[in-house]
C-alpha cells in the first residue's frame, strides 16, 4: 500500500491561512491504514485549524469529510458539488488523490495534507516499512525476494558494496543491508550460486526515468466503451 | 599493453606494485595538490586521486588527476557510481584519456547520507544517481576500450585505452561472498584490485585463499591495501567503525603502549604513536607481500602524504622500478 506522513501542522498552517473557505478531504484506504490522512485524520486536522483559526482571529470555515478512494472517479461523485463550494481543497490523500481531484475539480487550489512517502507494510502496529520502489521492471525472482533497488540505498544490482557493516547499512545503524539480506536468504534457498552471474547495466526507462508513466488496456477500454448508450441508438 | 601506464608496465614487470593516494583538497586553489603530488612523486609506481570521498566536495578527481600527472606523478583517477549516470560516465572517461589519463578505479562511492561520517555538513539532502554499479562500470569501461563501443552500443572512433581497477573489500559482510563479488568485478574486466585496509592479516590470507581457488589472482593484480595507523585512537575507530575493517587486540595494544611510553608530554606521545604506525606499517606490508597471488600493495597515508618515503624505503620497496 502507499504509506504517507501528515505533513508538520505549521507547513500546513502556512499553506492554508490565507483561505476562509476550507475543506479538508480524506481518503479511508491506503493513508487511513498508515495514521495520515482518513476520516479520522481529517477531522483531528480540521478541528486543529480551527481552532488556530480562533487563536489568530481570523475568520475561518473549516468542513471535512473522507471518501474510500480518493483514485477512483466515482467515489468522488457523490461529494463534487458540495467541495466545489469550498475555496480549497486540503486532500489528506496521498499524492495520486491531491493530482485526480486537481483534474476534476475545475478550477479550485488542492492542497497536500500528506507527504506520501513510500510503498510499503506493516509488519506491527504503527511500524511501517519500504518495501518496493515500483521501478517497472521487477527482479524480485532473482534475489529471493528482497528487492536492491529500493532497499539496498544504492541500487545495487551486482551484490554487497564496501559499507556493509555487522548486516547494516553505512547509511544509518537501524537499516539493514539488503544485500546481507539477500545473500543469506540465497545460501537458504540453496540458490547462492544464481547471485554470482552479472547482472548487466538496468534499463530504468520502465521506472520514471522513462517520463510519466501511463498503462493501457485497449480490450477493457472497449468494453467499456460499448457498456455506453450509443448517440441516436438505444441501450441494451 | 592495454593502456601502458607505468602501474600496467610495473605490474607486468612482475615486481611489487606500489600505489598511494592523494585526496584533493576542499578549494580551487591548485596548491596542495602539487604539493601532494611531490611528497608522493617517486615513492610510489601510481596515486589514487579520491573522487568526493565521504560525499565531501572537493576538487574533482579528474581535475586534480590532470594536475598530478603534470606535476610528474601518475595519477590513478576514481570514479564513483554515486554522482553520475552512464552518460556522464562515458563522457568523463572520454574526456579523461583525451586529457592523458590512464587508469582508472571504479568504486560505488560513499553515499551521500554519509557526509564525512558527520564532520562535515556535506550534503545529505543530495540526489544519488547510481545508474550502474561498480561492476557495470568495470563492464562499461572495458566495452569502451576493447570494441570500441559506447554502453548504448554506439561506435567510439577512437576508444579510452584505460587500465581498469576495482576496489574489494575481502573483510565486509557477507565475507563468504565477498570472493564471489571480486570474481564479478574481475569477470567483468577489472585489470587491477585495490583493497580495503587490512590489519587483520590472518583473515585476509584465508579471503585470499578463497580468491585463488577461483583462480582469480591470475586474472587481475590484487593489490593489498593499508591504512598507515597513526595513533591508538585512529586504530580503536576504524576497528568500531569503519566497515570492513577489524584491528587486532594486539595491534591497538602495541599504539596503547607506544602512547603510555611518552607519559604526560603530548607532542612525545604523537611522535611515539607515528613511529609505532609506520613500524606497523611496514610489517604488514611484508606480511601483505608474501601472501600468494598478491601483487602489489595500495597504501593509504591519509592526509600524511610525507610518510610515504620513509615507509617505501623501510620497506625495502625503494627505488620504484623504472620500466
Amino acid at each position: 500500500m502507499i504509506v504517507g506522513k501528515q505533513k508538520p501542522f505549521e507547513e500546513i498552517w502556512d499553506m492554508v491561512k490565507g483561505f476562509k473557505k476550507i475543506f479538508v478531504y480524506g481518503c479511508n484506504t491506503c493513508v487511513a491504514i498508515s495514521h495520515a490522512g482518513g476520516a479520522k485524520e481529517a477531522e483531528i486536522l480540521a478541528s486543529m485549524l480551527r481552532m488556530k483559526a480562533a487563536q489568530e482571529k481570523l475568520e475561518m470555515q473549516v468542513d471535512n469529510a473522507a471518501i474510500e478512494r480518493h483514485c477512483e472517479p466515482e467515489f468522488f461523485e457523490p461529494l463534487m458539488e458540495k467541495v466545489r463550494t469550498y475555496d480549497l481543497v486540503l486532500s489528506t490523500a496521498c499524492g495520486v488523490g491531491v493530482n485526480f481531484l486537481s483534474e476534476r475539480i475545475g478550477d479550485i487550489p488542492v492542497y497536500p495534507g500528506v507527504n506520501t512517502t513510500f510503498y510499503g507494510a506493516v509488519p506491527k502496529a504503527g511500524y511501517f516499512v519500504e518495501l518496493c520502489g515500483g521501478c517497472g521492471n521487477c527482479v524480485l525472482h532473482m534475489t529471493g525476494g528482497i528487492c536492491p533497488v529500493v532497499r539496498c540505498s544504492k541500487s545495487l544490482m551486482n551484490g554487497p558494496c564496501g559499507g556493509t557493516d555487522k548486516g547494516k547499512c553505512e547509511v544509518s545503524k537501524e537499516v539493514d543491508c539488503a544485500w546481507y539480506l539477500i545473500v543469506e536468504r540465497m545460501k537458504r534457498l540453496g540458490r547462492i550460486e544464481e547471485l554470482y552471474a552479472i547482472q548487466p547495466p538496468r534499463d530504468w526507462s520502465a521506472g520514471t526515468h522513462g517520463g510519466p508513466r501511463r498503462l493501457v488496456y485497449e480490450h477493457i477500454m472497449d468494453l467499456e466503451e460499448e457498456k455506453k448508450p450509443k448517440a441516436g441508438g438505444s441501450a441494451q | 599493453m592495454k593502456s601502458g601506464s607505468n602501474l600496467e608496465k610495473v605490474i607486468a614487470s612482475g615486481q611489487p606494485a606500489v600505489t598511494a593516494e592523494l585526496g584533493p583538497p576542499m578549494s580551487a586553489d591548485a596548491h596542495e595538490v602539487i604539493e601532494k603530488a611531490h611528497k608522493l612523486k617517486g615513492f610510489c609506481d601510481a596515486a589514487n586521486i579520491t573522487d568526493c570521498q565521504t560525499a565531501v566536495v572537493r576538487i574533482s578527481s579528474i581535475a586534480a588527476a590532470f594536475i598530478a600527472q603534470r606535476e610528474g606523478l601518475e595519477p590513478v583517477m576514481q570514479m564513483t557510481c554515486r554522482d553520475r549516470n552512464r552518460i556522464a560516465i562515458q563522457a568523463d572517461l572520454l574526456g579523461a584519456a583525451a586529457l592523458g589519463l590512464k587508469n582508472c578505479l571504479c568504486i560505488a562511492g560513499d553515499h551521500q547520507k554519509f557526509s564525512s561520517a558527520g564532520r562535515l555538513k556535506g550534503h545529505p539532502g543530495a540526489k544519488n544517481v547510481y545508474d550502474v554499479d561498480t561492476t557495470q562500470l568495470v563492464g562499461i569501461m572495458k566495452k569502451m576500450r576493447d570494441e570500441g563501443l559506447q554502453e548504448g552500443g554506439d561506435k567510439l572512433e577512437v576508444a579510452p585505452k584505460y587500465f581498469i581497477g576495482a576496489s574489494w573489500t575481502p573483510m565486509g559482510d557477507p565475507m563468504d561472498f565477498r570472493p564471489y563479488n571480486l570474481k564479478k568485478k574481475v569477470d567483468a574486466g577489472a585489470d587491477f584490485i585495490q583493497t580495503q585496509g587490512i590489519y587483520d592479516v590472518e583473515i585476509f590470507k584465508s579471503q585470499m585463499e578463497k580468491a585463488r581457488n577461483l583462480g582469480l589472482h591470475e586474472r587481475t593484480a590484487i593489490l593489498g591495501g593499508i591504512i598507515v595507523p597513526r595513533s591508538a585512537m585512529m586504530l580503536k575507530y576504524m576497528d568500531s567503525s569503519v566497515a570492513g575493517v577489524t584491528v587486532p587486540k594486539a595491534l591497538i595494544d602495541r599504539m596503547n603502549k607506544a602512547k603510555e611510553a611518552a607519559g604526560d608530554d603530548k607532542k612525545k606521545a604523537r611522535e611515539l604513536q607515528e613511529a609505532e604506525g609506520l613500524k606497523i606499517t611496514v610489517e604488514l606490508i611484508h606480511q601483505i607481500l608474501e601472501i600468494p597471488g598478491i601483487k602489489g600493495v595500495h597504501i593509504q597515508a591519509i592526509e600524511w602524504e610525507s610518510a610515504m618515503e620513509g615507509i617505501v624505503k623501510a620497506a625495502g620497496l625503494y627505488p620504484r622500478p623504472q620500466v
